[in-house]
């Protein structure tokens, strides 16, 4: 065990079936439900709890949770909805996966508190098609688990409290994981972003005020409501308070998910993933999903792994996906791979996005093919930076930020594979020393 | 919606403008332009194009004009650096993927985007890959397809989403292979699908039986009048040397806003056929001759004199009620100057036992615009969408907008809104319409009128019309509307005593769908045999068509109308014309029957060769010049009708325009008379017996309502015009 306290993971001690209420139970699941249940909190006692704790959105942009709870007319009589998002598609991102394999009771009752908090008699958990295997009947089953228990339903044991929880399962489209992408989705209809305003709060799921949030977000609450929200700022830095789940990809010895205090020094987190894979210099690292700027080594090496600190040193803590990258890696073949990724994913519906993210892709894949001029390196970058900005949805923006970061860190590897036909400066003979 | 003011400022100029409204109807309104493409005025807000971003300040991002609500203080500029590199990148972007070659596009010359890429584009493309292509899809014969023109601006779908009501297009796939399409290989086929064709800012859309025919800058734009319907929606007519080659909606909000209805678009493919009447002809010895118009005015003159020989009774005039004001007021006069009473348009009816009950002018009831504001709108025997379908887009407006529709009709037409719906059966529509009334006056508490006390009484009320009472009970705006089934219904007289007792009980209005382009031009005119110009009663009426085929004339003047197929008793009538001594046709083109009946043919112009005025069916005079030439040795039907009166010797017959002809009518009728459909009528209706009815003369196929229509090609291949009576033969192709 960690020396720290668990919030997602906490259930991942167990050897057998982490996943099942007995052992969710134990670790104090579903106490801070009940302590709701019994009128212990009302709404806006929930909602000032999760404000006080300072838990940032961990779908990617950081948002004040307990603010966006606020923003919903709890006690207008309309219909409300809350809808979990786990489509969890940003490449390098996997701990919702875990939550959902591992400890699905604590997003259940995430779900339940938040739900009730804001008004929401019904909720949605909007599951990627891709978890079909493994997450999505867990998750299924400890639903099942949580109604057999009386957790969830109407008038939940005596309370008068009304919750439903349902799942959604996705078609495989990372758009869908922008939340009134999602939301489309889950009316049915193709997953093309809406143009806000009207946000989500007013005018959301068919029309009725709705709020989304990431799967981790949700399941960082019961334990925000049980140990109080004084506990979860103390175990983060100020601006980023509690645990997150890092995914760690790339070249380190033990790439996985690992919940860790934010504000952890990045060289701690390496160390904790068991160091650079074979001992190899680290080149870059992406500190938050494929979509935030990548940053050199040299600027992320001394780093904390904040939100403000990440920000400062040029980049972004997104979903919390560090993806590490060693000397080995070319910076072109990794851009394009990524682009390759927007181009494919991107909606299709606004102009720059649609016709932006191909027209990136196919330069960078000429380049990599021996074709590129340097004249390309500046219109990619002058590309990007029509793109951003310019859109419906983040997903433009997402396209654009590595092409742009990409460009201003290592043009010089970009400029060596024009120079020399498409051969990648970690190909040269003398690769060490470029 | 909030009705606040807001004062914002727009490219360094302030600007007054209502709270919450969209950036770009006001920069619009100041005339200040924006470039756009996905936004459309009758559409929702996509802002998936992003051609219309400005500056506005203190946004961190330029924001689309057309989904950016203004608030109060807002400063933008339309013009500044960051929109212009804005638009130009957004500009830069369509048109990698747009193919370059406008002179081979039949969208070029009047083309969005090429229009905005001369402002907006660069001269050279930097995307040097490898352009996309993407396969065409196949539409039916109206609307042809370059699907590789598409630039994704969704207004195709957005229409079918929001105007029709049916999806018929969509979008499939996302990032660049995004494609819009039928999902299923499938036609578009509403009666509206053609509006597409405009909303589409580039060629992906085009008009299929037009294309390639000619270019938009080598056309002539004339204002034209759709002759299909009482709706009268304004068109513009392209000519090209003379010919009318393509027909686009002219605006007008108070009428067919910015839409029409196909059977406007493609009627014209109808006017150039081959079996045009392009000679006049005279029958000798049962041969058809082909004659100086000399010849055939003095044959026709002759023909007319024997008729009324003894007496002016010896003589029947038939009128289409798709003529013109102009030509029917000159048949008026005729028939006056001639001393006959015989004189009708109403081909399609059969009931006239409460005729005198008419209103002066049948009308609406309500204004065409007014339609969305009413709260409850029941339609009794009306398949409105084949009938009138520009009036069917207001209904459901109305519907979308909380009023409530309901239908009392012979079968369930789809109408894609929520409507209540009673089953009339054709034979059996009054005893289901006293039914309706019934269950209001049950609802109120109050006796049904005495005059149809017993139908009421005796009739059976189930759920289905208490749904249909409850659509005009308890509401401040309501209108009964009789249409065309129930106007050509054998019981006509019954139905409509009830339908005004039910609109008088839940005091709303009476209304009625006016048959063709311009019924009520006829009623004004006096083209009818009960009465004279205006209403005024007539001295002794005459026969109606009815009572001039059953008891047959010696001669008949035919205006316009193919017996066969333009009245409701064709048998009738081919009986009657057979016998007579003498049938002078005034027809545009040549049909079968014309040509087994008639002994004279004269060839008019059609609605797109002819000066005219007509009256919509509220109330609006709506003239309009020649739009094309005259086919062959075709004139227009005023000026054959002004020169055979001089011919019989019939005093004041010199008008120098069709103008003219209207403007005597308007002297004549000095106060035009109120609209008033108020029932005033004393028919007293008991025992509802079923009838004899025959469907296909009451529900006539959408494009089977006039001559013109029927000869369109590309209209009868559709779904809809397939759809009519397999038997009958391809008109068309019945040439002489
Ligand atoms: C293209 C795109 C994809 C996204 N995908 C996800 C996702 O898979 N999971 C997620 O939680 N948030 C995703 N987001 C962020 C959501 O829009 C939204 O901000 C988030 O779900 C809010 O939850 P939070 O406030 O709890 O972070 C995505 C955003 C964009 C622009
Ligand atoms: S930015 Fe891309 S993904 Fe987002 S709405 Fe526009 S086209 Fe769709
Ligand atoms: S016109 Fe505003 S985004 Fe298309």
């Amino acid at each position: 065990m960690p020396e720290h306290d668990l919030v997602c993971f906490a259930t991942r001690g167990f050897d057998s079936e982490p996943w099942s209420l007995d052992n969710y139970l134990s670790v104090g699941g579903y106490r801070a439900w009940q302590r709701v249940l019994d009128g212990e909190l009302d709404r806006a006692a929930i909602i000032e709890q999760v404000k006080a704790s300072g838990l940032r959105g961990r779908g990617g942009a950081g948002f004040p949770t307990g603010l966006k709870h606020s923003f919903m007319p709890r006690e207008a009589p309309m219909q409300k909805y809350l809808v979990c998002n786990s489509d969890e598609s940003e490449p390098g991102t996997c701990h919702d996966r875990e939550i959902l394999r591992l400890n699905p009771h604590s997003l259940i009752e995430g779900m339940a508190i938040s739900a009730y908090a804001m008004g929401a008699t019904v909720a949605y958990n909007y599951i990627r098609g891709e978890f079909i295997d493994e997450p999505v009947p867990r998750f299924e089953a400890a639903l099942q688990e949580a109604y057999d228990a009386g957790w969830l339903g109407k008038d939940i044991r005596g309370s008068g409290i009304d919750v439903d929880i349902h799942t959604f399962v996705g078609a495989g489209a990372y758009i869908c994981g922008e939340e009134t992408g999602l939301l489309e989705s889950l009316e049915g209809k193709p997953g093309k972003p809406r143009f806000k305003p009207p946000f989500p709060a007013q005018h959301g799921l068919y029309g009725a005020p709705t709020t989304i949030n990431n799967t981790q977000s949700l399941a960082s609450i019961p334990t925000i409501i049980l140990k109080g929200p004084q506990w979860f700022v103390d175990v983060g830095v100020e601006g980023s308070s509690g645990t997150a789940i890092f995914s760690i990809s790339g070249h380190v010895e033990r790439p996985g998910n690992y919940e860790l205090p934010l504000g952890i020094p990045f060289r701690k987190l390496l160390e904790i993933a068991g160091g650079m894979l074979g001992g190899r210099e680290l080149k870059a690292v992406i500190p938050g999903g494929s979509s935030v700027p990548v940053m050199p080594a040299g600027n992320i090496i001394d780093a904390t792994m904040d939100f403000d600190a990440i920000k400062a040193a040029g980049s972004s803590l997104g979903t919390g996906a560090v993806v590490v990258m060693d000397e080995t890696t070319c910076m072109v073949g990794m851009l394009r791979r990524i682009s390759r990724f927007y181009y494919a994913e991107s909606c299709g519906q606004c102009t720059p996005c649609r016709e932006g993210t191909g027209w990136l892709y196919r330069v960078l894949t000429r380049v990599m093919e021996g074709t590129g001029t340097h004249a390309d390196l500046d219109m990619l970058v002058d590309v990007a930076n029509k793109i951003e900005g310019h859109t419906i949805c983040a997903l433009g923006d997402a396209a654009a930020w590595p092409v742009q970061s990409f460009l201003k860190h290592f043009r010089h590897e970009f400029e060596y594979m024009i120079d020399h036909g498409g051969r990648s400066i970690v190909a040269a003979p003398d690769a060490a020393a470029a | 919606m909030d009705e606040k003011t807001v004062s914002i400022e727009v490219d360094g100029k302030p600007v007054e403008a209502r709270a919450g409204q969209m950036l770009i109807d006001v920069t619009d309104r100041i005339g200040i332009y924006v470039p756009r493409f996905c936004y459309h005025g009758k559409l929702s807000v996509a802002a998936n194009c992003r051609m219309c971003l400005v500056d506005v300040e203190r946004a961190p991002k330029p924001l689309p004009a057309c989904a950016t609500p203004v608030t109060d203080g807002m400063k933008v500029s339309t013009r500044s650096a960051r929109a212009i590199s804005a638009q130009k990148a957004t500009m830069e972007f369509l048109l990698i993927n747009h193919p370059l070659d406008c002179p081979i596009c039949d969208q070029g010359g009047e083309c969005e985007l090429q229009d905005l890429a001369l402002g907006f584009g660069r001269g050279v493309s930097r995307y040097t890959e490898k352009k996309r292509v993407v396969a065409d899809k196949n539409l039916g014969p109206l609307v042809s397809t370059d699907m590789t023109r598409c630039i994704h601006c969704t207004r195709c779908v957005r229409f079918g989403q929001e105007i029709t009501g049916i999806q018929e297009l969509g979008a499939v796939g996302r990032s660049e292979h995004m494609e819009i399409g039928t999902y299923i290989e499938q036609s578009v086929d509403h009666e509206l699908s053609g509006n597409i064709i405009d909303l589409c800012p580039v060629g992906a859309l085009n008009n299929k039986p037009y294309r390639f025919s000619a270019r938009a800058w080598e056309m002539a734009v004339r204002p034209m009048i759709s002759p299909h319907d009482c709706a009268g929606s304004n068109l513009y007519g392209h000519v090209l040397r003379g010919t009318l080659k393509r027909v686009v909606p002219r605006e007008n909000e108070a009428i067919n806003e910015t839409w029409i209805a196909d059977r406007d678009r493609y009627s014209c493919h109808g006017i150039y056929t081959e079996d045009r009447l392009n000679v006049p002809m005279i029958k000798r010895d049962r041969e058809w001759l082909e004659v100086t118009w000399q010849e055939a005015l003095a044959s026709a003159a002759e023909a007319i004199a024997g008729a009324v020989a003894d007496e002016g009774d010896g003589l029947g005039i038939l009128a289409s009620p798709g003529s013109t004001l102009a030509e029917l007021y000159l048949l008026q006069r005729m028939a006056a100057g001639l001393g006959t009473a015989h004189l009708d348009h109403r081909l399609r009816r059969t009931d006239f036992r409460d005729q005198q009950a008419d209103p002066v002018w049948p009308w609406l009831g309500s204004s065409i615009a007014g339609l969305e504001q009413l709260e409850g709108i029941l339609l009794v025997g009306s398949n409105l969408r084949t009938e009138v379908p520009i009036l069917a887009h207001r209904v459901r407006k109305a519907a979308l907008a909380g009023a409530d529709v309901g239908f009392v009709n012979p079968c369930d037409y789809e109408y894609l809104f929520d409507s209540a719906f009673v089953e009339a059966p054709f034979a059996d529509f009054t005893r289901s319409l006293a039914g309706v009334l019934a269950a209001a006056a049950e609802d109120l508490d109050k006796p049904a009128p005495e005059h149809v006390a017993e139908a009421v009484s005796g009739a059976v009320v189930e759920a289905e019309h208490r749904a249909a009472a409850r659509v005009l009970l308890g509401k401040e705006r309501t209108l009964v509307l009789l249409g065309h089934i129930a106007q050509r219904h054998p019981r006509f007289a019954d139905i409509r005593v009830l339908a005004a007792a039910l609109a008088e009980l839940v005091g709303g209005q009476l209304g009625y769908l006016p048959e063709s382009a311009n019924s009520v031009g006829a009623a004004l005119a006096g083209c009818l045999p009960h009465r004279g110009i205006g209403g005024t009663a007539a001295q002794a009426a005459g026969y109606d068509v009815h009572g001039m085929l059953s008891s047959p004339r010696r001669g008949y003047i035919l205006f316009g109308i193919e017996p066969d197929r333009d009245m409701a008793e064709s048998e009738l009538a081919e009986a009657a014309l057979m016998s007579a001594d003498a049938v002078v046709g005034f027809t545009a083109y040549v049909n079968d029957a014309l040509l087994e009946c008639a002994d004279v043919l004269l060839p008019i112009g059609t609605f797109a060769e002819t000066a005219g005025t007509y009256v919509n069916a509220e109330g609006a005079w709506q003239s309009f010049d020649a739009a094309a030439d005259p086919v062959g040795d075709a004139r227009p039907g005023w000026r054959v009708l002004r020169v055979l009166g001089n011919a019989l010797g019939l005093a004041d017959f010199d008008y120098r325009s069709a103008a003219d002809v209207r403007d005597a009518l308007r002297r004549e009728l000095g106060e035009a008379p109120p609209p008033d459909n108020s029932y005033r009528g004393s028919l007293s209706i008991a025992a509802l017996e079923p009838v004899d009815v025959d469907p296909a003369v009451l529900d006539v196929p959408i494009y089977a309502v006039d001559a013109v229509v029927r000869r369109s090609e590309p209209l009868q291949e559709t779904v809809l015009g397939r759809a009519r009576d397999e038997s009958e033969e391809p008109l068309a192709a019945s040439a002489s």
